[in-house]
């Protein structure tokens, strides 16, 4: 009985991991295909070749978009530990006026749907100036209200005589939090720094509407434009050559750091 | 004493400078947006002319706008398809990955595998797993002697192609959910059920269920959220066809917007969209905390 249940558990497993795994070995044998085999079930065939990749890196500059994406990702990701962990910092270890009303603000703002404020956002853009640059992609996403509050909530919970002790040697708050508390919130700056990166590197929709110029375009966004633009005269073979090259370097990092991304984004399920 | 006051007032200082980027941001792209979207509902606006003020003819018009109720609609349809769709697989895959059992790691990680991948990749590789003469799930259908499906060359099976990508793009997330809910039901309830002669389904059916209560509203809100939002997926793979059977919300005020530079009148929907999407959370909310 055991031993029969068990073995009904490995097979809806393994079924299960096939369905998840194979439309991506198909898509990435696919990309090696010529375009006449691209519809065959299996993964083998005896022309593979690179000549969709070609086709890709002929027709558009994705190894720029490439690019632009890691710069754009990582200005946000650092900054977004870089101000959360300092905000973080004030609203849990600090005595001021209005803490807790700058609280009750963040806590009200995360309850704003997006769609109430993205046609004003993209006409601050244009009035800022920013539209087709570096700014608009970035400066907008520089804080993270959820990763304010996850520091926040980390802080909370050392101890106070840490800070005490410090504050007696004369270190400022900004010491006492770089020196000793960065070294103990580890987990907290992984989480925050994973959400954030994902979330700016798979954004789409905001780049689309902030940057027309080829030059300035994240990779997600070329990758789209490129599929729906005609670019890819509507050949299969490119169009999921350009989809692998998007996926492959997010997915060689979660091949290291797939338990850190799991628990990261299951921690974004705390957010409602 | 003196020194005390000045460490007090020091303190504050450094509350207030440590805050500030906050506050900052706050302003600039939180607040003046909520508050110059609510002047912009009141204008007809292009962006290179002038504002100009035409009172409530905003919200006239969008009472009459079919096409975005029925974008509305569509964004509902996707929703009553994709919520009990993927509640149901999250929680059967949940299950069986909290049996003892090897390799939970290794499942998880595949499971995992199209949350961390962009939808642009996952909306681009199925539409090819779509395709009516030659995709694989088409193959596999007439494999089983049964009738193609029209999948997104339809009106009728648009939606549903969606919702079903956007579940097994999403689900590996809600698994893990359901998973640490799961490993939060204490052992003792199982044992003592069983020993009351309860069984599997009934355990399922009165401890299982109850007991998830908290991960199910959060798994109902989450995807619901993601879900308002959908518009990179019906962008990339219908652009909104067939027949706008799969014009979503987002996309249809991104239309409006971007490509007819309405902005006065995609910023009021945009803002009654919003309140439709509160709306549905709180009713969901209170429809899950009764039972």
């Amino acid at each position: 009985m055991e031993k029969k249940s068990s073995i009904w558990v490995y097979f809806t497993l393994a079924f299960g991991g096939l369905i998840f795994a194979y439309p991506f070995l198909w898509m990435l044998s696919a990309t090696f295909k010529p375009e006449m085999e691209i519809s065959e079930i299996g993964l083998m065939s005896a022309n593979f070749s690179l000549d969709n990749y070609r086709a890709v890196f002929n027709k558009i500059p994705i190894g720029r978009a490439l690019l632009n994406s890691i710069f754009v990702s990582s200005c946000v990701t650092f900054s977004a530990v870089l101000f959360g962990s300092i905000v973080g910092y004030a609203l849990a270890r600090l005595r001021f006026w209005g803490r807790e009303l700058i609280l009750g603000v963040i806590l009200f703002t995360m309850v704003i749907p997006f769609q109430i404020t993205l046609i004003p956002m993209y006409i601050l853009m244009v009035k800022f100036g920013w539209v087709d640059t570096y700014m608009a992609l970035i400066v907008p996403g520089m804080i993270s209200t959820f990763g304010i509050l996850l520091f926040r909530q980390f802080f909370l919970d050392i101890p106070q005589d840490l800070i005490d002790a410090a504050r007696i040697d004369g270190c400022s708050d900004l010491t006492i939090l770089f020196k000793m508390f960065f070294p103990l919130s580890k987990p907290v700056i992984i989480t925050v720094g994973i959400l954030s990166f994902m979330g700016s590197w798979n954004d789409v929709l905001w780049p689309l509407i902030v940057v027309r110029v080829r030059e300035l375009m994240t990779m997600p966004q070329m990758v789209t434009l490129f599929k729906v633009g005609g670019q890819a005269e509507s050949q299969i073979g490119s169009q999921l050559a350009a989809a692998a090259l998007l996926a492959i370097p997010i997915v060689i990092v979660y091949a290291f750091f797939q338990r850190y991304f799991i628990e990261s984004m299951a921690t974004s399920g705390l957010k409602s | 004493m003196s020194n005390m006051l000045g460490k007090i007032k020091s303190s504050e200082k450094s509350g207030y400078l440590m805050s500030l980027p906050y506050v900052l941001y706050f302003c600039i792209f939180v607040a003046f947006p909520l508050i110059f979207s609510f002047i912009l509902i009141f204008h007809k606006w292009n962006i290179v002319t002038p504002m100009q003020w035409i009172g409530l003819r905003n919200f006239v018009r969008l009472f009459h706008d079919i096409q975005f109720f029925k974008s509305i609609r569509n964004t509902l349809v996707f929703l009553a398809i994709h919520i009990p769709l993927q509640i149901t697989v999250a929680l059967f895959f949940a299950i069986q990955l909290n049996k003892k059992i090897k390799f939970r790691g290794f499942f998880r990680a595949l499971f995992f595998l199209p949350v961390i991948v962009s939808g642009v990749v996952i909306t681009i590789l199925w539409e090819q797993l779509y395709a009516y003469e030659t995709g694989l799930l088409n193959l596999i259908i007439t494999g089983l002697g049964l009738e193609r499906i029209p999948w997104i060359n339809s009106p009728e099976w648009a939606m549903p192609s969606i919702a079903i990508m956007a579940t097994w793009k999403n689900v590996g997330l809600y698994i893990i959910l359901f998973l640490v809910g799961l490993q939060g039901i204490p052992q003792y309830l199982y044992e003592a059920a069983e020993m009351d002669g309860a069984k599997s389904v009934q355990r399922f059916f009165h401890i299982t269920i109850p007991s998830l209560n908290n991960t199910m509203l959060l798994v109902i809100i989450l995807s619901t959220i993601g879900g308002f939002s959908l518009f990179i997926e019906p962008f990339v793979m219908t652009g909104g066809g067939p027949m706008n059977s799969t014009l979503s919300a987002m996309l249809y005020i991104y239309n409006q917007a971007f490509y007819f530079g309405h902005m006065g009148y995609a910023a009021t929907l945009g803002f009654f969209f919003a309140f439709v999407i509160l709306i549905v959370i709180l009713i969901q909310k209170k429809v899950v905390e009764r039972e």
